[in-house]
């Protein structure tokens, strides 16, 4: 939100107070505290803040920049090649965690970062040292360091790492903050330097610890990480204050600084303040239930007054994403690391190398492939026999040192046809159904999709098709889908929810595109009964949306029925009501919801 | 190496501790998963343990750790060639326990050419990976979920064989590497093959602590240990210690621990009514409550320990019921109050 927005809140701290502070505290201690996510465009704002913090951490501090898609080997260390073939000998060498030990290191572009650079900096933040296993070299080298998380992020989706997030301590976003709004410094490098000395011998009370503790929980801050950071940051600024004793002030800025930008929940909004109340929480965090604020908490005045002050220093947006329900849930279990993007060794961009025989369709990496065998030269060619003396200055590759070249690429797109062939759908629609099928079929073919076919009625699914590129296979099974019976809806999503976890799990993506009028009348085990039908559907439906399988809905009743929108929300996909569904809208509508 | 926070410090996650534990007593349990949230101590609690575990005796010189009282089929070709030319020697070390380096490459995990006396004096040697380093200990891997496929074939295939076969450049070394591999990761980066859930013994969920009282008590403990972590260990060595000698109790009294035909059969039913496939779940629950009833100080294994530890030998073996919400857990639990009743 933009800083003229923020006026209108009940004593909000001056943002770049807030950030000036975060930066003296992370400067005070950049190894307890682990770091600062900072959010901010690259501009004169975060590059003056980056400024400020280089001049306020000691001279000589070590620092280093982890650039986007960095190399395991650059950041873990590993063997240096060149220095090794000149010694003659196994040369290490320091990856940049290592370089950077009792000092800072910035990610670049922290929102893109994933996977495997993340959870190195979490191992290095967690056990302060980088251990080396590769190579053919074992290093353990301290990395005591302090992470600046450069988010560049626009939007919600664009957020970094949770792991890397839960280890920081400071949440800073630039983004609100004008240049001019820019002041000086609290204070300088000398306080800094007395402040690293007092620290060990700050001490916090029970009842502060308490009080953060509590503030937290009823923040619905679920990681305890956060409680233990407030803690280290309310005693480093009573530590920058002079003081022994951590007071009162310190527990409420540690709780403005630490806890407040990590709320999930808003604990309690006092009816005459001025934004409108927020609706009732959506109802998939009732989970949460217990993460509401304890009333009895009410009588302890330092945590009331904690609280409130982590209440002012709650992001202004945080109302409105509540209210939207798009706050950032646990993200939904996945399985394996099947997802949208994939490994395979074909086509995409290049991400890294791995060891392995070289089979068709492979790329070998010439270069990964002859520093691999460098460092046995010397070995092999005294294996050789004497005889083939005059080839010996020929570098000698063997099976063991091929490389191939590995490749990320978006998954390819399995569309699974889930069709109602029921009575109450055959009746009057079936062939439409058909005939939207092979409408969406002809768009899948285009996009080199893959298909696959469920049909249920009677008492259960079958699966007519197994995931398929060839259309006219498709069409003839479709062509020949008998109609009539019951509608076993939940026996038929199902079904598709099992195909496509077949489809993740080969690397895939799967889309369900379900055609039905909604109405189920028959249960898993083959009973009829509408009710208890329709609550297995439903149930089923939200499997769909836990699994995190995009869907899409078409009604083919001639009536467009709550049911199947109920569904539809259920699956958390899209409802397209036939009568409405041409051509155009639901090959559309297929693309919207596969995302390509 | 960084001080360990010590284990008797760990503020509740009693189901965690309980199975590392039985993994120290008992090392053919199979291994143990803890999986949960994130900051709830999974790492921390292993690396407490590491520091805890009493010490074994070790053959001096052998590159693998081995026992001196082992069978010769465990033990390496070198020990066996020293035992057949008079004793071992042995002496006491710290118990292994290794932690696998997410971006360890294969080649020092599996074991390879030595690459120093390659290049110095162009000899193929055998140098041992971490495989070796773990044998007789513990190897630990922090977010298991994110390691590199061919890696955990690799190291389920020597933890099921309790042996690391190696062949490379020419090079043919079999040498024994029986572990307990641990792994902790985080369910939301990513779940773990079923494939690979079987293989573990036992498997336990940790959850951050939600009520106020406990979080404090974590947060003040932390807070206690960081300021002076010397002091802190003092203060914690008598209770560290008690722990330690349980388990060394444990490890005596374990071979004489019975397991009567009722709990057997009680065990059975137990893994019928769940439908557990296989039999691993069967033999691991009986083995890890052997464990239990060992550290308890038991002569007799009972109902009461199989009821204790059903959740974590079955609850990553129930194949899946889509239409079940309730967790594998609350399964497990309503199993056991039907055939168990208090």
């Amino acid at each position: 939100m933009t800083a003229g927005q923020r006026d209108d809140h009940a004593a909000p701290p001056d943002p770049w107070e807030l950030a000036a502070l975060a930066a003296t505290l992370f400067a005070v201690d950049p190894i307890g505290t682990g770091g600062v996510a900072l959010r901010a465009l690259p501009g004169a704002v975060r590059e003056q803040w980056l400024a400020d913090t280089r001049e306020l951490l000691p001279p000589g501090t070590p620092r280093r920049k982890i650039p986007l898609h960095v190399a395991d080997g650059r950041l873990l260390g590993g063997l240096d090649l060149a220095a090794t073939l000149r010694a003659g000998r196994p040369v290490a060498e320091h990856g940049i965690l290592a370089e950077a030990d009792g000092g800072v290191v910035e990610l670049a572009m922290a929102e893109r970062v994933k996977g495997s650079p993340i959870a190195y900096l979490c191992a290095a933040l967690d056990t302060g040292e980088v251990v080396l296993e590769r190579d053919g070299i074992t290093l353990r080298s301290p990395a005591r360091l302090g992470v600046i998380a450069l988010d560049e992020g626009h939007d919600e989706d664009e957020r970094v790492a949770d792991a890397l997030v839960d280890r920081l301590a400071f949440l800073l976003d630039l983004s609100p903050i004008g240049i001019r709004e820019m002041g000086d410094l609290p204070y300088g490098p000398d306080a800094i330097a007395a402040a690293r000395e007092r620290l060990s011998s700050v001490t916090i009370g029970t009842e502060q610890v308490d009080a953060l503790c509590g503030t937290a929980l009823a923040l619905g801050i679920h990681s305890i990480r956060a409680s233990i950071q407030a803690v280290r940051v309310a005693r480093i600024a009573a530590a920058l204050a002079g003081s022994d004793r951590v007071s009162d002030e310190e527990v409420t800025l540690a709780a403005r600084l630490v806890l407040a930008p990590r709320a999930t929940t808003l604990p309690y909004l006092p009816p005459e303040d001025e934004a409108p109340p927020p609706e009732p929480e959506p109802p998939d965090q009732e989970g949460e239930s217990e993460n509401q604020p304890e009333p009895e908490k009410r009588d302890d005045p330092l945590a009331d007054q904690v609280l409130e002050a982590a209440k002012a220093a709650i992001p202004r947006d945080l109302l409105d994403r509540l209210r939207l329900g798009q706050l950032r849930r646990p993200k939904v279990r996945s399985t394996g690391k099947a997802g949208q993007v994939q490994q395979s060794n074909m086509r995409g961009r290049p991400a890294g190398v791995r060891r392995g025989e070289l089979r068709p369709g492979d790329r070998l990496s010439v270069i990964e492939t002859l520093r691999a065998a460098a460092p046995w030269q010397r070995v092999r060619r005294a294996e050789r026999p004497a005889s083939s003396d005059g080839q010996s200055r020929r570098i000698e590759v063997r099976k063991d040192d091929f490389r191939i070249q590995r490749f990320k690429h978006r998954s390819e797109t399995t569309a699974i046809f889930v069709v109602d062939a029921s009575g109450s759908s055959a009746l009057h629609r079936l062939a439409e159904a058909k005939g939207a099928v092979e409408l969406l079929l002809a768009d899948c073919y285009v996009r080199r999709d893959r298909v696959a076919l469920v049909a249920f009625r009677g008492r259960g699914a079958e699966l007519l098709l197994p995931p398929t590129r060839s259309l006219v296979r498709t069409k003839r099974s479709l062509a020949g889908l008998p109609g009539g019976g019951g509608t076993p809806l939940a026996a038929g999503i199902e079904a598709g929810l099992a195909l496509a976890d077949g489809v993740k799990r080969r690397g895939g993506t799967p889309l369900l595109v379900l055609l039905t009028d909604g109405r189920a009348n028959v249960a898993r085990d083959g009973s009829g009964g509408r009710v208890k039908a329709g609550e297995e559907a439903l149930t089923c439906a939200r499997l769909v949306l836990a699994a995190g399988v995009a869907a899409l809905l078409v009604d083919i009743s001639p009536h467009p029925q709550p049911q199947a929108r109920e569904l539809a929300q259920a699956m958390g996909g899209i409802y397209l009501p036939l009568p409405h569904a041409d051509a155009g809208r639901l090959s559309a509508a297929v693309k919207a919801t596969a995302g390509v | 190496m960084p001080v360990a926070f010590p284990f008797s410090a760990i503020v509740g996650q009693d189901e965690m501790k309980l199975a590392l534990l039985i993994g120290a007593v008992d090392p053919r349990i199979g291994g143990v998963l803890v999986f949960g949230d994130r900051g709830t101590g999974k790492s921390t609690a292993v690396r407490a343990l590491a520091a805890l575990l009493p010490k074994q005796r070790a053959v001096v010189d052998c590159r693998y750790g081995c026992d001196p009282e082992a069978e010769p089929d465990i033990l390496c070709a070198e020990c066996r060639a020293r035992r057949a030319n008079g004793g071992l020697r042995s002496r006491q070390v710290p118990v292994p326990v290794v932690d696998l380096p997410l971006g360890a490459t294969e080649d020092r995990v599996i074991g390879a050419l030595d690459l120093e006396l390659a290049l110095t004096r162009g000899e193929k040697a055998f140098e041992p990976g971490l495989l070796a380093r773990a044998h007789r200990g513990f190897l630990y891997i922090d977010e298991v979920n994110l390691l590199e496929d061919h890696l955990v074939d690799a190291l389920l295939d020597v933890a099921a064989s309790g042996e690391n076969l190696v062949e490379r450049e020419g090079l043919s070394v079999r040498h024994p590497a029986r572990f307990v591999l641990i792994g902790s990761g985080n369910p939301e980066e990513g779940e773990l093959r079923p494939q690979l859930l079987d293989r573990f013994g036992l498997s336990v969920e940790v959850r951050t602590p939600q009520d106020l009282p406990t979080r404090v008590q974590v947060v003040r403990l932390r807070d206690e240990f960081e300021r002076n972590p010397p002091a802190f260990l003092e203060k914690w060595k008598r209770k560290d210690a008690k722990v330690r000698k349980r388990i060394t109790d444990a490890q005596a009294t374990l071979p004489e621990v019975e397991v009567p035909t009722h709990t057997l059969e009680q065990a059975a039913r137990l893994c019928m009514a769940l439908g557990t496939d296989g039999l691993r779940g069967e033999l691991t629950l009986i083995r890890a409550s052997r464990a239990l009833a060992a550290l308890e100080g038991e002569r007799e294994v009972g109902v009461p320990h199989l009821r204790k530890l059903a959740a974590a030998a079955l609850r990553h073996r129930l194949r899946r019921d889509p239409l079940d919400e309730t967790g594998s857990t609350a399964r497990v639990d309503r199993a056991v109050q039907e055939l168990f009743p208090e």
